[in-house]
């Protein structure tokens, strides 16, 4: 590692923080344009009850006051404040709880993805503009052009409803399997034609012509020279598939009702539960932009050939 | 004259200097017409078979969802069992395809035409195709304004920080490269979610209460996040643009910035701006039908593809092509609509390519 690199690390780290307090102060100034504030329900309640609540919340302080509060403990302290509509438990609570079920989901549709995608980008490269290549890409072409929300529908219509093969409640027994796979073909799709154009790419370089002239065996050739320097772009993808993954579960989840993070936002938005919302959208947008930040950084140093502007 | 030749001889063949006849002159004369960039273009865009099929598919859904609820019979918020002063006439809803409800069905034996529910109706007894056909023409044009709003937003900033430089578009891109890196889906349920709420009082009694919050907001969404690549674009676009000769002249003459950029600059980022929003309308109407799918979009009773889906979803035991055809219209919108694109991208900035 050089100056450059670390320079361009720092930048990159700097950029990401920025964009992590960009997030708040958005969210929280945001949410002020909600009439009545964020922590007031839509009941009417008396006068006294709300100056009680305002005093307690501190919404009777000026704004300035009460963003530097909030931002002092979310950074601080991860505290969100209270749910309205789950009444008692923390918004941290909630998103803690959501995230168990969610990050399995999450982990388990991105490695999926990354698995199948792999292995059939490599098969699309090896047998470029033969029959299965011509499939592989249109099959691939559909499911990228495919918004989550309806694949995930007609999976449950399809597997759910009326072949009965998995269950349609994302919380029974093997209720996992139809979200897994809605969320995973997106990624998989796209890592697939990923992998094979650079695959494509890697095959005409010059290292993999010398190894075929000295005799290597084509799997030793593709296992061993090909494969790892054409999954070097798929890790810039991490970041945008966490992104979809995250954006994904929303509807996913609300589909075969997973007690997730992502039903946990939806329901907070159709119930207007504002420190819900607010603490949910910036956990997950911390997430994503950590995710970029790893995998730009990740990319730029798994390969020494990649020069620094 | 002799026709022996002799290859190392330095005489001229006077054969060579003979003025063209008429019809040698007519030959050279006929060699093609001229070509625009437009017409070579298009002529390229006409080869490529997939984008030309794609973009009669676009044209023809677009049109019907145009016509078709002008002439069509129901209306999309008619309830069909709800007649002024007679209780509500529970057959009308959920009808399958080609089905008819129990007062129509009298029509008919007595002779008249009933004109038939195509896709059958909803849980509120409503036409269901017209709904599909109404639902497609809000996604279509959310779409088409929302990418409207990221081109003015987009190429204003782009080009003014393409052809100031320095300073102002040092800071302009440090903004962009902050929302760039803005998760943008949870920014934009973020904003609809709260903008919904904040906008009820603000609107009511204008023009725009009609349009709906949900809507209005999707528009300030796509407003205040989506510009940023185009506006990357066509900064790039203008920087190389700026260094022209024709650029300097125009400036030497005594041209003023806005005139540059409005004369010079944009007409020639012309191909990069229609192909980038070629394909921003298809990602607009995919948003829009993922936050109506998750409650946020049109407001009830407006139909968009994606809340029919999300509605159809409570029914999906028993009325299942209920959600399979607006999944089906959306899917085929946002498929021909990328295929166009690409095919645009191919047929008139190849460079574009990655």
């Amino acid at each position: 590692m050089n100056t450059k690199t670390l320079v361009y690390i720092l930048k990159r780290v700097l950029l990401a923080l920025l964009t992590v307090w960009v997030v708040i102060t958005v969210t929280f100034f945001v949410t002020r344009l909600v009439p009545g504030g964020p922590f007031m329900g839509e009941k009417a309640i008396s006068p006294a009850a709300m100056q009680a609540l305002e005093a307690k919340y501190g919404l009777d302080k000026p704004v300035g006051e009460q963003y530097v509060t909030y931002l002092k403990d979310v950074v601080t302290k991860f505290d969100f404040g209270p749910s309205l509509k789950q009444r008692g438990r923390d918004v941290i609570d909630v998103i803690f709880d959501g995230m168990k079920v969610s990050a399995k989901l999450g982990l388990t549709a991105a490695f999926s993805a990354l698995i199948a995608g792999t292995i059939l980008g490599s098969v699309a490269a090896l047998n470029r503009n033969k029959f299965i290549d011509r499939v592989i890409m249109v099959i691939t072409t559909a499911f990228v052009s495919m918004p989550s929300f309806i694949m995930g529908s007609l999976l449950l219509l399809g597997f759910a409803v009326k072949l009965q093969w998995f269950p349609a409640n994302g919380a029974a027994q093997g209720g996992l399997i139809l979200p897994v796979i809605t969320l995973a073909l997106y990624p998989m799709a796209y890592i697939t034609r990923l992998t094979r154009s650079s695959m494509l790419d890697v095959l005409g370089q010059d290292y993999i012509r010398t190894a075929k002239a000295k005799g290597v065996s084509k799997f030793k050739i593709i296992f061993g020279h090909a494969l790892k320097n054409s999954l070097i772009p798929v890790i810039t993808y991490f970041g945008p598939m966490l992104a979809y993954i995250v954006t994904g579960s929303l509807v996913v989840e609300k589909i075969f009702a997973v007690p997730g993070i992502g039903r946990a936002f939806v329901n907070s938005i159709t119930g207007r539960d504002y420190p819900l919302i607010m603490g949910t959208t910036i956990v997950l947008a911390t997430l994503i932009v950590v995710m970029n930040l790893v995998s730009d950084i990740l990319y730029k140093v798994v390969d020494p050939r990649i020069t620094f502007e | 004259m002799a026709k022996f030749k002799m290859p190392f001889s330095f005489h001229v063949n006077m054969d060579s200097f003979i003025p063209a006849t008429a019809q040698e002159k007519e030959y050279m004369v006929k060699m093609r017409p001229s070509s625009t960039f437009f017409k070579d273009g298009v002529k390229r865009l006409l080869r490529n078979k997939v984008a030309t099929v794609s973009f009669f598919i676009v044209i023809i859904i677009a049109l019907s969802s145009i016509i078709l609820p002008a002439v069509w019979p129901y209306s999309y918020e008619q309830q069909l069992g709800i007649t002024p002063g007679k209780p509500v006439d529970a057959s009308f809803k959920n009808l399958a395809p080609f089905e008819y409800g129990e007062t129509e069905l009298e029509r008919k034996e007595a002779g008249e035409f009933v004109f038939p529910h195509i896709f059958g109706t909803d849980s509120a007894g409503r036409d269901y195709f017209i709904r599909v056909v109404y639902g497609t023409r809000i996604s279509l044009a959310v779409g088409f304004f929302a990418s409207l709003i990221v081109l003015i937003i987009g190429v204003t900033i782009g080009s003014v920080a393409g052809y100031c430089g320095g300073k102002v578009d040092l800071v302009i891109m440090r903004i962009v490269d902050i929302i760039y890196s803005l998760p943008d889906m949870l920014m934009v349920i973020l904003l609809a979610a709260v903008l919904n709420s904040a906008l009820e009082t603000a609107i009511s009694g204008t023009m725009f209460e009609k349009l709906g919050t949900n809507i209005i907001s999707l528009f300030i969404v796509f407003g205040t996040l989506y510009w940023v690549s185009m506006s990357r674009l066509i900064r790039g676009q203008i920087l190389s643009l700026r260094e022209q000769e024709y650029v300097l002249s125009s400036r030497a003459t005594g041209a003023k910035g806005g005139w540059i950029i409005r004369k010079h600059l944009l007409p020639n980022c012309i191909s990069v701006i229609v192909i980038s929003t070629a394909l921003q309308i298809p990602s607009a109407i995919f948003t829009e039908s993922y936050l109506s799918f998750l409650g946020l979009g049109v407001n009830a009773p407006m139909p968009s593809l994606g809340s029919l889906a999300s509605d159809a979803l409570n029914g999906i035991k028993s009325y299942p092509h209920l959600l399979v055809i607006p999944a089906v219209v959306i899917s085929l919108i946002v498929l021909s609509l990328n295929l166009f694109g690409d095919g645009l991208r191919d047929a008139f900035d190849p460079k574009l390519k990655n």
